[in-house]
């Protein structure tokens, strides 16, 4: 496995930071709309994951999945930051055309399929992939991040059972982050440790705590290895906390701020940054500096794309309903005569 | 050209898609060791083994989308539910994803799939297993929703339907499986759109899908018989509807019925008559009518369930009030 480069994965955390709070700014201006559902706080989590599902890519991309909180999942997946910002302005430069906007980022050319509305929808389609991953024996499997609410749905217990029974290649990641909207886990879900569910349907599984990213990537390794072998799924709880309220439309005023100031004393780029800099590779005035680089790289590439680009045209409404050009042979109008 | 039974004919698509194609996988309950409730991958398990002939868990909505997941990754799930009913455990994945995947990401992820499923009333399984709920599937942009009715079609547009990149709802039913019809030894595709006139005539349209066809067929029988000559169309596609089918038989009857299984309200019904009014409203000489099944849900009792769904009599007294001779 190559060497990762701690500098560069907390410039990629800290871009990712910044590319959620000018989404947040570009709500405000009225320049996104919909449901828009941040993941500052969690950044560890998905970076890890991926970092190390991407360390051994042999075989090109594996393929991911998650739900609608997908902004970053799908750019450390690989899906181009413009892309996905032009996506939240709902511009045909988006990755999903503007079809899709916040909550359905897509981008199939590096095997990120998706965010889902639907809170435990991709628990089968993740398998699903997997599925496509062991029948096609190319080595490749798929990763599914998930809530912990998301596991009081019925397919979260079908997709489990099916998954360790057929031994697919499937890493399935928990993001407990405690809450389900504005429902702290201990109201929702009978066992507050999601890991221990999994004893149920055979599937190893474990819990880590998910604001040092590289606890989380030893974590990962482990588990990708497992399911690489073939072995079957795997299955991360990661402890995580989102700063930000559920949605745009939620400000979180069912937490209290105690709460929220002890969770930002365990802020993924801050724990990185600081055992960078205590180990003498990184300095304050070159985090400062990969702070503001990251400011505008977003502010003057990022963003004037989004600003920049074209509307889909009315005229294409119905385009993508169906496949452009179906082939004549079974498709298409019975000519004549039929019976 | 041999008479094969529909199941039959539904069998040799799989077949030979599955020989044809190594990303081709049936899925569904019941289907592998035990050959199909419905005898339609009988033996195809031997043939194919357990990685291609998968049997489910009772589990719709992850089984159909893990098919989903998979079809999204390249390969070309045939997922059979054993009841419509059973379908609607699965809506959230077909409406939710199936159907909006390629809208949602621009054209850049794609789900196909084909889910085959019957339906209808046979003999008195009650409410929670009589359901029709096409209205449910035509009335949702990104599936295609086809109904055949012959052995012929069953056949080939199952491997029209395998071949298709768009999720195909692909709706049987339960009282047609034994069906028989002429189905040609060559391999056959039949087209996922376009009706088909299955019977011509100039007095009358009767427009029917799936196992209304042949109540259709029974009722311009015996409508012959009193020298009325009504045309039957087969729709065999409800999404898209071939309007234009429609519109030329109806310039050459100027009138027509739809007759259908499903409920009345927001049907299929509604759909084609819709349709008609605004594509020759000016060609007709009667008011169009619905022959459709009442809008209660299917009660057990025998002679209930046979008040509740219409037959080829409903159709060919209605077709006479139609005409004005009753
Ligand atoms: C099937 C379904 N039910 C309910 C909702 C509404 N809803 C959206 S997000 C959410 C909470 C999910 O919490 P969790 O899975 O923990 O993810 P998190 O938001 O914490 O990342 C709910 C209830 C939905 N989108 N889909």
């Amino acid at each position: 496995m190559r060497k990762i480069d701690r500098k560069r994965l907390l410039r990629e955390m800290v871009f990712f930071r910044r590319f959620e709070d000018r989404s947040f700014e570009a709500y405000m201006e009225r320049k996104v709309g919909g449901f828009l559902h941040l993941y500052s706080g969690q950044e560890a989590v998905a970076t890890g994951v991926l970092e190390m599902v991407q360390a051994d890519r042999g075989v090109g991309f594996d393929y991911a999945i998650t739900g609608y909180r997908d902004h970053i999942h799908a750019i450390k997946a690989g899906a181009p930051a413009r892309e996905v910002m032009a996506e939240l302005y709902g511009k045909e430069t988006g990755s999903s055309r503007g079809r899709g906007g916040s909550m359905h980022i897509f981008d199939p050319s590096v095997r990120f399929m998706g965010g889902y509305a639907l809170v435990g929808q991709p628990f089968p389609l993740a398998a699903g992939l997997a599925l496509a991953c062991k029948h096609q024996k190319e080595g490749r499997i798929a990763v599914c991040f998930l809530g912990d609410g998301a596991n009081n749905q019925g397919t979260f217990h079908e997709t489990m059972n099916m998954a360790s029974l057929w031994k697919l290649p499937v890493l399935f990641v928990c993001e407990n982050n405690c809450y389900a909207i504005g429902t702290v886990i201990q109201r929702s879900t009978a066992v507050i440790d999601q890991y221990k569910r999994l004893e149920a349907y055979n599937i190893p599984a474990s819990q880590h705590p998910g604001q040092d990213i590289e606890v989380v990537m030893e974590a990962a390794q482990s588990a990708i290895a497992h399911v690489r072998s073939g072995a079957g799924p795997y299955f991360l709880e990661f402890l995580t906390y989102r700063y930000r309220g559920h949605s745009m439309s939620d400000a979180g005023a069912y937490r209290s701020k105690e709460e929220v100031a002890e969770w930002m004393q365990r802020d993924p780029i801050q724990i990185l940054a600081k055992r960078l800099i205590e180990a003498g590779e990184l300095t304050e005035e070159e985090f400062k500096a990969m702070e503001q680089a990251v400011q505008s790289e977003i502010d003057n590439d990022i963003i004037q794309f989004a600003e920049e680009s074209p509307e889909p045209k009315v005229a294409d409404l119905a385009k993508y309903v169906l496949e452009d050009n179906p082939d004549p042979r079974w498709i298409g109008p019975l000519q004549g005569q039929g019976g | 050209m041999a008479e094969l039974a529909y199941w039959e004919a539904l069998r040799r698509a799989h077949d030979e898609e599955l020989a044809h194609d190594p990303l081709v996988i049936a899925m569904g309950e019941d289907i592998g060791v035990a050959g199909g409730t419905y005898k339609v991958t009988l033996g195809l398990y031997g043939k194919y083994g357990e990685e291609r002939i998968i049997d489910t868990p009772i589990s719709e909505n992850s089984y159909t989308g893990i098919g989903i997941g998979a079809s999204m990754a390249g390969m070309r799930p045939i997922i059979e539910i054993m009841s419509i009913n059973f379908a609607l455990l699965a809506l959230d994945t077909l409406i939710n994803a199936a159907a909006k995947i390629r809208y949602m990401s621009g054209g850049r992820a794609q789900c196909p799939i084909v889910m085959r499923t019957p339906g209808g009333t046979a003999h008195q399984l009650a409410a929670q297993h009589s359901a029709r709920l096409s209205r449910l599937f035509m009335g949702t942009p990104g599936l295609r929703v086809v109904t055949p009715s012959t052995p012929l079609d069953a056949y080939g547009m199952l491997k029209s339907a395998v071949r298709c990149n768009d999720p195909v709802i692909f709706l049987e039913h339960e009282s047609m499986y034994n069906l028989k019809g002429e189905v040609p030894d060559e391999e056959t595709f039949r087209p996922l759109e376009g009706a088909g006139v299955v019977r011509e005539g100039t007095d009358i349209t009767l427009i029917g899908y799936n196992y209304s066809v042949h109540w259709c067929l029974t009722a311009a029988d015996k409508l012959a018989q009193e020298g009325i000559h009504a045309e039957v169309i087969d729709l065999r596609s409800l999404k898209p509807i071939d309007r234009e089918t429609i519109r030329r038989s109806i310039e050459k009857t100027h009138r027509v019925l739809v007759a259908e299984e499903d409920e009345a309200p927001v049907g299929v019904g509604s759909e084609v008559i819709a349709g008609i009014i605004e594509d020759c409203f000016f060609a007709l000489d009667a008011q169009p009518v619905r022959v459709h099944a009442a809008d209660v849900p299917v009660p057990y009792n025998y002679s209930l369930e046979k008040a509740a769904i219409p037959d080829a009599k409903d159709v060919y007294q209605s077709a006479l009030k139609v005409l004005g001779k009753v």
